[in-house]
């Protein structure tokens, strides 16, 4: 789109009535003037808005059998498992699938040690298909780390994150074949294009959604190119748009889908792409890491895989629990100064860094699975959250969610008569068809490895748990441990805290916040309004700055939230960089004060990963 | 009424950072996000004004490349163009297409498709060339208003208002010419989804060089592709004494 033209040209400057509607609001006690952050239509509705008056709003609308939200591993496996039901049935089926990502797989990040067992089920052929498996893990290696030290733990084969018989992958090349083995089936993809609205039938249900408006803004006026975005409408929506979806975030609230389990609890993974020396690389070779630098209060922990594609590369990354209590810790810097490690460093001396990422990954398991189906859709893959946690894998059971979803969906759809109460398809065969299915199994077993870790001895207790309970008992004991509650609720005030003192980058293993954002090809289109949304523009100084210290400035891998003084006064003000956002949805997730509403911008931008 | 040719790039994403390949051949393509050059987006923004205010009839999207610019063609189509031509070039042809062999295709789709206007981006952003615009006025023997802000068309003339280096410059050229794309030339419109779906129904040709009589071959040869040197970090100095004593032991003064 227009997007170069505003990046080489001068910022777009206010006229008229956009001047009249630019106000600025004072702070009760002081004279200091904060100018206007938020301006998105979803906190500030263009029907009262007098620069929207006589601007054309109708949207072109289209029909489809089925309409998938977001092209990853969940949405392109049901969309394929449709089509290849349609296909051995000699059915007709439409079916389309839209996704925020200008091509399949720019969004994708993930370690990735795939279990090849919902593939195996999709592609018995996938070989010949040349699916990018080219990685069979020969070595696994868990260890605790010290400062100094590392302490190796036995892989016992049945312990949960035992590799043997998986694959190393590039998440996003695999994304990416699976996104063509769709469209090969006749699968519409149309990537570029955000799903931005929910639309419902007048009885309730789902009827579609809408792809994003273009050409508005930043001060949320609309520009000579404004275009409404399109209606896609089906019979049933799947929405799969990966951990902590907006669009799912509205759906909990409207179909209460939330009730009967507990609060879905996060981790943020930050991940690094190194071409190495030569001599360093152990193709096929899967290590993993607890310990420093964490404390044992703090979830998480390391992976770095060796992979095989001809190249010396690694895929390496650090993970951090989103329940953390200290508002000074900073995920990308414990990552950061984690590959200083003598065991880290010394596979990565003399090697270089080629890609780097982030986005939030969901740790609740089983405890909290919403319901997942409602009249008009479903929900799929990371969305509801069917990652194996203390496996770290969750491609396998969404992509399998996907499939029994499609399966559900298919005779419905199909059928003379749906016999359908409502005008969207409701179909609760899915939520059985999944409870019955090895995911549930899995999940079960799992259940209480994660909550175990809030103990006194935090990851000790927790890993005596798992060698206990998981290892001798495989999850069969009858109680299910809670979770902590809400990731938001657990940072403790700034006082009662103490500074994390990080290590300067060195500029050859460590690096700064904005060199990594570069490489994360991240861009969007920078005169638009900010899509990170503030439903209150005044709580960041007055909540998250004065209790916290402003924890965004520190959990955000992008380096979106700045607090910077005020021009004029004293005090300081919120900058939200929207331009760097990587789509990781950790600022949603994490903000105390739960003011930040992540909403889609313009299709396209976000990330541009290449195989992360 | 005429038609007009629009030669569509495809190009790495400006965003992107870039990456030399390991054998120092060139940059890494495989799976790196490609876009169309923004050039070339304001000539096709500029066509389909032109269409719009009907001075001309129809509008043909050019592209040479394998078979990933066809999406670039595609999105051209979306944009308002009528239909498209994939010239097929892959391979080490691909690798060692430039300004001149682009400009051979053009000259001779030109006269085959008898248009009244090429309208081409000024550059592209990957190798910054700013060449085949003026090689395909020269091979076609046409007038060229190049780097053009502003574009009207006056009879069977165009009026061309013209960014140099000493600011703007207006002339008055014969159709049939070439035109090239700056900056300020107009805002591009964006592909929404609806002409999307729709200009998947439009006509994309798909044709050879050799179909053309245009030989590919390079008289430029790439030796090798390196990474700018990185930038050494500034010395700061305490008084201007120090800074001519760091200066002479340098060797500068």
């Amino acid at each position: 789109g227009p997007h170069f033209i505003s990046f080489l040209a001068s910022p777009s400057a206010l006229t008229g009535s956009a001047l009249f509607f630019h106000y600025t609001w004072r702070r009760n006690c002081s004279s200091a003037v904060m100018p206007r952050i938020t301006s998105h239509y979803t906190i500030f509705p263009r029907d009262k808005d007098p620069r929207w008056e006589g601007v054309e709003m109708e949207r072109f609308a289209d029909e489809a059998d089925v309409v998938i939200v977001g092209g990853g591993p969940a949405g392109l496996s049901a969309a394929i498992r449709l089509k290849q039901l349609a296909k051995e049935q000699e059915k007709e089926l439409r079916v389309c699938l839209v996704e925020k990502a200008s091509q399949i797989g720019a969004h994708t990040l993930s370690g990735a040690c795939l279990e090849p067992s919902a593939l195996n089920e999709l592609f018995p052929d996938w070989k010949e298909r040349g699916a990018p498996l080219n990685t069979p893990v020969t070595e696994d290696l868990f260890s605790i780390l010290t400062e100094k030290y590392r302490i190796p733990v036995p892989m016992l084969p049945g312990l949960p994150m035992n590799n043997h018989g998986n694959y190393i992958v590039r998440l996003g090349h695999f994304v990416h074949w699976l996104g063509e083995q769709a469209e090969e089936l006749g699968v519409e993809i149309y990537p570029g294009y955000a799903a931005a609205e929910v639309l419902f039938h007048e009885d309730g249900s789902v009827k579609g959604i809408a792809t994003n408006d273009v050409g508005i803004a930043k001060d949320g006026s609309p520009k000579d190119v404004f275009e409404r975005g399109m209606e896609l409408h089906a019979k049933v929506t799947l929405f799969g748009e990966g951990c902590h979806g907006h669009l799912a975030k509205q759906l909990y609230r409207q179909f209460n889908l939330r009730e009967n389990c507990e609060p879905q609890t996060y981790a943020i993974g930050l991940k690094e792409l190194w071409v190495i020396d030569e001599k360093k690389w152990r193709p096929g070779r899967v290590e993993h890491s607890v310990g420093w630098p964490l404390n044992r209060n703090t979830y998480g922990g390391s992976f770095l895989y060796h992979l095989n594609e001809g190249e010396p590369l690694v895929a390496l990354g650090f993970v951090v629990g989103l329940d953390y209590t200290n508002p000074y810790l900073s995920p990308f810097r414990e990552f950061q100064r984690w590959k200083h490690h003598p065991f880290v460093a010394k596979t990565l001396e003399g090697g270089d860094r080629i890609a780097y990422g982030a986005r939030a990954l969901n740790e609740g398991g089983y405890q909290c699975l919403p319901k997942v189906t409602f009249p008009g859709g479903m929900l799929i893959g990371c969305s509801p959250g069917f990652m194996n946690v203390p496996k770290i894998k969750g491609t396998h059971t969404a992509m399998k969610s996907g499939m029994l979803a499609a399966e559900a969906i298919f005779p419905k759809v199909t059928a003379e008569d749906p016999a359908s109460e409502t005008a969207g398809l409701h179909i609760p065969e899915y939520e059985d068809n999944l409870k019955k299915s090895w995911i549930w199994k899995e999940l079960y077993a799992v259940r209480n490895i994660r909550p175990s870790f809030h103990n006194y001895f935090g990851l000790y207790g927790g890993m005596v748990y798992t060698g206990v309970f998981y290892w001798i008992l495989r999850g069969k004991e009858p109680w299910t441990l809670k979770h902590a509650g809400l990731d938001s609720a657990q940072l403790k005030p700034a006082k009662e805290c103490t500074p994390i003192e990080y290590p300067k980058p060195d500029g050859k293993l460590s690096f700064d916040l904005l060199s990594s954002v570069a490489l994360s090809g991240t861009n969007h289109e920078g005169d638009q309004p900010p899509h990170l949304t503030l439903k209150d523009d005044s709580i960041p100084v007055a909540n998250n700055l004065a209790i916290y210290d402003g924890p965004e400035q520190r959990f955000c891998p992008a380096g979106v939230y700045e607090y910077v003084p005020l021009e004029t006064g004293e005090g300081m003000r919120l900058q939200i960089n929207a331009q760097n956002c990587v789509h990781c949805k950790t600022c949603d997730i994490k903000d105390p004060s739960q003011n930040i509403n992540w909403v889609v911008p313009e299709g396209s931008g976000g990330p541009a990963y290449n195989g992360l | 009424m005429s038609r007009v040719l629009v030669g569509v790039k495809r190009v790495i994403d400006y965003a992107v950072k870039i990456r030399v390949k390991p054998d120092h051949s060139g940059v890494v393509t495989d799976g790196v996000k490609h876009s169309m050059n923004p050039f070339c987006e304001i000539a096709v923004e500029e066509a389909v004004k032109l269409k719009e205010k009907k001075f001309i009839k129809e509008v043909v999207a050019v592209s040479c490349g394998p078979t990933q610019v066809t999406e670039t063609i595609r999105t051209a189509l979306a944009m308002g163009c009528d239909r498209g031509i994939h010239v097929e070039v892959s391979g080490k042809d691909y690798e060692a297409m430039g300004p001149l062999q682009i400009a051979k295709i053009f000259a001779a789709l030109a006269k085959k498709e008898e248009a009244s206007l090429v309208i081409l981006g000024k550059q592209a952003i990957d190798d910054d060339c700013n060449q085949t615009g003026q090689m395909t006025a020269a091979l076609l023997d046409w007038p060229q208003g190049t780097f053009a802000s502003e574009v009207t068309i006056d009879g069977e003339k165009v009026k061309v208002v013209r960014e140099i280096d000493g600011g703007l410059e207006t002339i008055k050229i014969s159709m049939p010419a070439v035109l090239t794309a700056d900056l300020r030339l107009n805002t591009p419109r964006y592909a929404t989804l609806p002409n999307i779906m729709k200009a998947k129904k439009k006509k994309i040709a798909n044709m050879k060089p050799a179909d053309l009589g245009v030989d590919m071959v390079s008289r430029v040869e790439v030796l090798r592709v390196d990474e700018p040197p990185t930038r050494l970090a500034g010395v700061k100095v305490e008084t201007v004494d120090d800074l001519v004593a760091k200066l002479k032991a340098n060797g500068t003064i």
